[in-house]
């Protein structure tokens, strides 16, 4: 029997080796989706036929003593806003509900050269907005932690796969903490690498000049192995930055005394207790390992948000306007003129969140608007950029937690947009400044739900991230084990697994 | 007609809004082929379907192809330029919004010599950029109700140049047109064909007294798609405007469709106000960055301008303004021109070369133009080699062939390939220069029609040309006809 928490690079040395077919480990794997799918709801599509047949090649190259790629055999789950393309890519949305591209990303085909596996595509917030995986057309995911709170979002079904033990690497993004939030509130690491590291081709876009794919994992040597084969310059996204180099694995064992990071300690203000508490443990972790923490002022992350919010809403709306019903997706029946057959695909296809930032987006790119909107929310993300890069100075990270609050339950922020939004108050100004940051599993709550830490990096930072994530992460407290959902008497049970 | 310019107490102010479509081999932001004609939604792909996940990625060629234009302008190029997302929902634009350029475009600046009212004359152009072209709706298919899309076209490079609103009247404003159809055929960045849509022209119009400085309220005309169509369309707008002012109403922006069938103009837009297309910089490309040496080459691989060839067939071989414009009408002409002008001095070093000029342009844009035409051949190669019709040509200036019978010779050598002297030879086509021969043919004709020959005789002096006319004929066009008539003369 395959243990749960069988790591990525583990399970790829085996396959290599001869020491474990690719064909059982994935059996094992879809076994264990049966039995929690029901009860997280994290998966959209599994084409168990399209997994085997990956995996048998895998083992058949493996006995013919061809190469079989670094990530031999290795289950991988594709958010449902990265196009793969023969698996439809729904985004979540109505919209999108049966739409198949028929071409890969650029991220997937890495990952298939590198001969992963591609294992499912997982639920989301719609088109990427929102941060619960409540906004999804094909229902909420629940946290495997905890039956009713949210998993995070919009990457919740990547993170809710990843902590259930049913893969053990998955595929989210990120544009506002997407990947990283999740992260936080499963228990697992999620990276945001620095914007244009990783190929944005086929990824259904969002917010262009936020959006980013990130690798997440239960540990930081799995997601520093998935980076590596994702990351690298491509011809096809413009935006797309220069191979740079990936994340040594030797460094993640380096020792990180020495380095020092920056603590922006006003932000906490906005912090819950248990978060705080979680973030003075790690604090003190990070000084017994000879790190040096230096407080730093920087400007309310609020201005962040606020900069966010229009620049964000004002590319979604123009991202979005393709989704007509005219040439793919969902088109409404019975329309017999232009404009109602605009409307009404869009009205039925799109959902209430996706709708309310398309109506902002346009406000604030609208004549007489745009000015005192979009342009100067412009200027604001230069100025924010300038204040980070002047505190950071030469330090090697900033240390903030991940979201202000631990796990919230399913419902509690749906009808307050503005609460769901103030989640992202940490995680946003990364995505703002483009910086690569990392969320990492640092403590629990006292009802035994995962809080997660956050660092953001330098340009060419990403190593660096993930060696204090990785020192972090074997000084704290002991990786509880991925709960089961599935096994009777299990906590998931009590807390009303059963219902619907 | 008159034209309803002519109006005492107002001029028009015309500018223009040309979309030039570029010749590159694949569209702007993607690699799929500009070629016309192909079958619907087949030159089509992610990018320029406006797919989920699918991204742009600027095409070099299209790039170099606008800045060779904007450098023959003399215009100003950006150091760095922005494209910008110019939103609007209809059907042929799939992603819901045009990557085109707003504030910061390619270029600004330059001009385009033209000859207008009043001989050569500068238009100003205020700006080139570039942007995507849509796909087309084809109305009316299947029930007669629905409305085709075909996306080949979506995402083909256009240029768009901006002119000064400087000109004068519509014919000027045709002028002007022709003129740059004319600039960017001799630079190779477009074929600049009218009623295929490789250029397309809007042009705003207003109105103002005579003598004022400020401009009256522009309104812009639509679907103009020939030169002709071009000049009716401004016609029938000012007129409009006129009949407008003259009600006392005021001028108010108006979009306008011009009408071919009825050469008249309608409004086109029910609202007043003009659409807001929300443009922001696109944030899927970086900014368009100056490469100066692109910049350099661009300008050092400038062919002769149209101006600059006009100018120096004038100067060189003293061609008449007419003439010279004429024969640059188009490069391949010009270079057609010149290379049989040069065999031709080849072989009369000694002849006047102005007279020489003379005879290779009136055949060039006379007799080839006509031969090219009934053999059917469109654009692309003429019908004979430039050296061959300067044999041909040397024949007549030496007094060897009559025009007549080199008009057959040429058909002939363009039907078979054979050169001239051979056909000459072949066909027995020499000229008949023996006075002898010519007055056995005249006496021959005063036989058989004795009838004129008293009327001649009598004093009716126009029945010489029925002479000259009988003689010419029976010596199949080979006789020259000043020799004949003294010879009729002397006859009589």
């Amino acid at each position: 029997m395959i243990p749960r928490e069988l790591s990525a690079a583990e399970a790829a040395g085996r396959i290599r080796r001869g020491e474990l077919r690719a064909r059982e480990l994935v059996d094992g794997c879809l076994e264990r989706c049966r039995r929690v799918e029901p009860l997280i709801n994290a998966f959209i599509t599994v084409d168990a036929g399209g997994v085997r047949a990956a995996a048998e090649e895998v083992d058949r190259r493996v006995a013919a003593g061809e190469d079989p790629g670094p990530l031999a055999g290795v289950p991988v789950a594709v958010k449902d806003n990265i196009c793969t393309r023969d698996l439809p890519t729904t985004c979540g949305s109505r919209m999108l509900e049966s739409f198949r591209p028929g071409y890969d990303a650029t991220a997937v085909g890495r990952l298939r050269a590198a001969g992963a596996v591609i294992f499912a595509k997982t639920n989301l917030d719609e088109f990427g907005l929102g941060s619960s995986t409540e906004h999804s057309a094909f229902g909420p995911t629940r946290n495997p932690w905890s039956s009713e709170h949210v998993p995070g979002g919009s990457s919740g079904g990547s993170a809710a796969a990843l902590a259930a033990g049913v893969v053990p690497l998955a595929l989210g993004t990120d544009t506002g903490g997407s990947v990283r939030q999740p992260a936080a509130h499963c228990g697992n690491v999620g990276l945001k690498p620095h914007y244009g590291a990783v190929s944005r081709y086929g990824l259904v876009a969002f917010a262009s000049s936020f959006d980013g794919i990130g690798p997440m994992a239960r540990t930081a040597a799995d997601a520093a192995l998935l980076y590596n084969v994702l990351a690298g310059h491509d011809r096809r996204d413009s935006t797309s930055l220069p191979q740079n180099g990936g994340i040594p694995p030797e460094s993640l064992a380096a020792p990180v005394q020495g380095l020092s990071v920056a603590v922006p300690r006003a932000w906490l203000e906005h912090c819950d207790a248990e978060v705080v508490r979680v973030f003075d443990d790690t604090a003190r972790a990070l000084r017994d390992l000879g790190v040096t923490l230096r407080e730093v002022r920087l400007p309310s992350p609020r201005h962040a948000l606020a900069a966010y919010a229009v620049l964000s809403d004002a590319e979604v709306s123009s991202n979005l306007a393709r989704y007509d019903g005219v040439r793919y997706g969902r088109r409404a029946r019975g329309a017999d003129r232009l404009d109602a057959l605009y409307v009404r695909s869009r009205s039925e296809g799109l959902g209430q969140e996706v709708k309310r930032r398309i109506l902002l987006g346009t406000c604030v790119l609208s004549a007489g608007y745009q000015d005192a909107y979009y342009i100067r929310a412009q200027r604001a993300r230069r100025l924010f950029q300038a204040e980070i890069d002047a505190a950071l100075g030469d330090a090697a990270a900033l240390f903030l937690p991940t979201a202000p609050t631990p796990p919230f339950r399913l419902g509690e922020r749906r009808g307050d947009p503005l609460a769901m939004y103030a989640g992202d108050l940490y995680t946003i100004p990364a995505n703002l400044t483009g910086r690569p940051a990392v969320s990492f599993p640092a403590g629990w709550t006292s009802d035994g739900l995962p809080v997660g830490m956050q660092l953001y990096g330098r340009r060419d930072g990403a190593a660096t991230l993930m060696q204090l994530a990785a020192a972090v992460g074997r000084a704290v407290e002991a990786p509880r084990p991925a709960p089961d959902p599935s096994h009777d008497g299990g906590a998931f049970d009590r807390r009303g697994a059963g219902e619907t | 007609m008159m034209s309803r310019v002519a109006h005492a107490d107002h001029e028009a102010v015309i500018g223009l809004e040309l979309h030039v479509q570029l010749q590159t081999a694949s569209k702007l932001f993607c690699g799929c082929s500009t070629r016309f004609g192909a079958a619907p939604n087949t030159q089509v792909c992610p990018v320029c379907l406006g797919y989920p996940g699918a991204l742009p990625v600027v095409n070099e060629k299209a790039v170099e192809m606008a800045l060779r234009l904007a450098a023959a302008a003399g215009a100003r190029s950006a150091a760095a330029s922005v494209f910008a997302r110019k939103s609007y929902f209809y059907p042929d634009l799939p992603k819901g919004y045009q990557i085109s350029q707003y504030d910061r475009p390619l270029a600004t600046g330059g001009a385009v010599r033209f000859t207008g009212d009043g001989g050569e004359r500068d238009v100003p152009l205020i700006r080139i950029h570039l942007e995507e072209d849509a796909g087309k709706s084809l109305h009316g298919g299947g029930t007669g109700e629905e409305t085709r899309i075909d996306l080949n076209r979506c995402g083909v490079p256009l240029a768009e140049v901006v002119t000064e609103p400087v000109l004068r009247s519509p014919a000027e404003a045709r002028a002007c047109v022709a003129a740059v159809r004319r600039l960017v055929q001799y630079l190779d960045v477009s074929d600049g064909n009218m009623e295929e849509g490789s250029l397309r022209c809007d042009a705003n119009v207003s109105l103002r007294r005579r003598g004022e400085a400020r401009l009256g309220v522009p309104v812009e005309i639509k679907n103009l798609n020939s030169l002709r169509n071009l000049e009716r369309g401004l016609e029938a707008a000012i007129g409009r405007r006129l009949s407008d002012l003259a009600r006392g109403e005021t001028a108010a922006h108006r979009t306008l469709l011009y009408d071919e069938a009825t050469g008249e103009v309608r409004v086109m837009r029910a609202k007043e106000s003009a659409p807001d297309y929300r443009y922001f910089p696109e944030p899927d490309l970086p900014p368009l960055v100056l490469d100066r040496d692109a910049l350099d080459a661009a300008r050092a691989a400038l062919p002769e301008l149209p101006w600059e060839r006009r100018a120096r067939l004038r100067r060189d071989f003293a061609l008449a303004p007419d003439a010279a414009a004429e024969l640059t009408r188009t490069r391949e002409e010009a270079e057609f021109f010149e290379a049989c002008l040069v065999s031709l001095r080849a072989e009369l070093p000694r002849h006047d070369l102005a007279h020489l000029a003379r005879t290779v342009a009136a055949w060039t844009v006379g007799e080839l133009r006509r031969v090219r035409k009934e053999r059917g051949a469109g654009g692309g190669e003429a019908p004979v080699a430039p050296g061959a019709l300067a044999r041909l040509l040397q024949r007549i200036v030496e007094g060897a062939l009559t025009i007549p019978s080199a008009k057959t010779v040429l058909e002939e050598m363009a039907r078979s390939g054979r050169a001239a002297d051979e056909i000459i030879a072949a066909e027995g086509l020499g000229r008949i220069g023996d006075p002898d021969q010519l007055r056995e043919l005249v006496r021959a004709a005063f036989t058989d029609h004795p009838q004129q020959l008293a009327e001649l005789r009598a004093g009716k002096e126009p029945l010489i040309n029925f002479f000259v006319g009988r003689v010419m004929r029976a010596a199949g066009g080979r006789a020259d006809p000043q020799l004949v008539r003294r010879i009729v003369q002397e006859e009589i």
